[in-house]
């Protein structure tokens, strides 16, 4: 296993916002966590890179117990994150926002390789490098994001609703782009609001409700299960 | 006219000392949204530095100025250790308050006999001063010196935050503390850097200030230190070229007002400018409009 949350427990305050979430990322796979507004995705994935504390409970990174590693070194280790609402550094350029993605390299070598790679994935990011990334809109504002986090070359990277905001032709690129990515070895742990999306293109799914997980499975299994259709796919059973 | 000029020029050299000390509350206040009130008392023991090191130490001049910088970028980033981190999930007056009494600290800690002394103290002269006459224009070789020691700072700061990758991180962190974590950033590291690299500015504006104005004592720091922080929100607070613009309009205010108006109501007047920005435009002139980002 690549992750193994164990009985995580977050609060925020006196509220608690996760309660004992427990789940598991094998290498190489497309996980997802989908739930609604407020059921505890963002936090699982910020307890994971460390954003949060934990009030109990373990993040395990391989064998590493990463529970209390503060966030920039998670970084290093090897864990990717593209926060909620994308978070790009609107005061730089696109360049130096992916820049900063590298920040954590300690092989300044292969700098390049990972701009190449980047390129790869989102030719329009190349042709905006001087442009202040507040000037990009939404679709490059993501692919940006998830660019910046790619710098680093994660093995495992957390993705927090890729799709928010976006139409519906951008939401299928950004999807392909993720799978893409995925088959060149990188771990995606994914969080959605649209689940539709999120289970097409996952091999296992967890859902939350309420900061606990309520459900979990096979993704093929749970398009099919009749409260995930009702609650998440917007279909009458 | 030849004596508007000659008081013009005045204007910019201490609007140029005002610009070193509105760089550091400007720079911290991007990164931790916090007005560091200590900080003028960091310029007055800038000023101290370089003067028990010339005086005492006997050291050349060109090397107490570095030295006070250093030992003022470790006081800042002390500073910041002991009475802002412990208070930054805090709400945010309680660093403000904090600020409040590290300023008293330092004052009237460095009033006591055995550290700097409550008295005033004559600065000596660290070279001879050369008066020029320009038909008419008087420029002093203190006033180069001021000149192209601010230019040399500034640019180096401009180019630190611009072209290293230390500055993009400042910058970044001051967007967003947690996009920063996530790239690798060590968000602590990054605010102790920027409070030294402020306290070592304010303390070159401290040693200029003893130079161009041979006089220094504890509480020196209170009334630069408060028109540079105007300076900075008449600039637009967080900006690092408002602070440089609002402290060169302050250095002139300062000096014209004390010239043609009236000395006795020059503070009252650069604190009116305070007033006034706030109640009319609060984000200064080159700050960001819009809602704050916290």
């Amino acid at each position: 296993m690549i992750l193994q949350v164990k009985d995580l427990n977050v609060a925020y305050g006196s509220i608690l916002a996760l309660h004992g979430v427990a789940f598991e990322v094998a290498e190489g796979e497309i996980v997802t966590l989908i739930g609604a507004n407020g059921a505890g995705k963002s936090t699982s994935l910020r307890a994971i890179s460390g954003l949060v504390r934990a009030r109990s409970g373990q993040v395990m990174y391989h064998d590493a117990d990463i529970t209390r590693t503060p966030a920039h070194r998670i970084v290093q280790m090897g864990i990717g994150h593209v926060p909620e609402g994308r978070k790009i550094f609107a005061n730089l350029t696109v360049a130096e926002n992916l820049e900063m993605g590298a920040y954590a390299r300690a092989d300044r070598g292969s700098l390049q390789a990972a701009f190449d790679r980047v390129f790869k994935s989102f030719p329009r990011l190349k042709e905006r490098l001087k442009q202040n990334a507040g000037t990009l809109s939404g679709g490059e504002q993501q692919m940006l994001a998830m660019g910046r986090a790619l710098m680093s070359t994660p093995k495992l990277l957390l993705l927090d609703e890729p799709s928010m905001g976006l139409s519906p032709i951008l939401v299928q690129e950004i999807f392909s782009i993720i799978q893409e990515i995925n088959r060149q070895g990188t771990t995606v742990l994914l969080v959605e609001q649209n689940a539709y999306m999120a289970l097409q293109v996952a091999s296992r799914a967890y859902v939350l409700e309420t900061g606990r997980i309520v459900l979990s499975g096979p993704a093929a299994e749970l398009r099919e299960n009749p409260r995930v259709r009702a609650a998440y796919l917007g279909q009458a059973v | 006219m030849i004596e508007a000029i000659n008081q013009v020029l005045n204007g910019l050299q201490l609007g140029l000392v005002y610009a070193l000390i509105a760089l550091g509350y400007t720079m911290v206040y991007g990164i931790i949204r916090l007005i560091n009130f200590a900080h003028g008392d960091v310029f007055m023991v800038g000023a101290f530095i370089a003067f028990i090191s010339t005086v005492n130490w006997h050291l050349p001049f060109y090397i107490a100025v570095p030295l006070s910088m250093l030992i003022c970028a470790a006081l800042g980033v002390i500073i910041e250790r002991l009475a802002y981190r412990p208070l930054r999930y805090a709400a945010r007056i309680a660093a403000l308050i904090s600020a409040i009494g590290v300023s008293l600290l330092i004052e009237y800690g460095g009033s006591l006999k055995f550290v700097f002394g409550p008295n005033y103290r004559v600065v000596p002269q660290p070279f001879s001063v050369v008066q020029w006459d320009l038909s008419g224009i008087s420029v002093s070789n203190i006033q180069v010196i001021v000149l192209v020691t601010v230019v040399i700072l500034l640019a180096g700061l401009q180019y630190l935050v611009a072209r290293t990758k230390t500055g993009k991180a400042m910058r970044a962190v001051s967007f967003d503390h947690d996009a920063a974590r996530l790239m690798g950033i060590n968000v602590d590291a990054i605010i102790s850097y920027t409070f030294a690299l402020g306290s070592a500015l304010a303390a070159a504006g401290g040693v200029l200030y003893s130079v161009a104005y041979p006089q220094i004592n504890p509480f020196m720091g209170i009334m630069p230190g408060l028109k540079a922080f105007t300076a900075a929100v008449l600039g637009g607070i967080g900006s690092i070229p408002g602070a440089m613009l609002g402290a060169l309009i302050m250095g002139q205010v300062d000096v014209l007002s004390a010239a043609y108006i009236s000395s006795q109501l020059r503070d009252a007047i650069a604190f009116t400018i305070l007033i006034l920005v706030l109640l009319v435009k609060p984000s200064g002139l080159l700050g960001k409009t819009g809602p704050e980002k916290v």
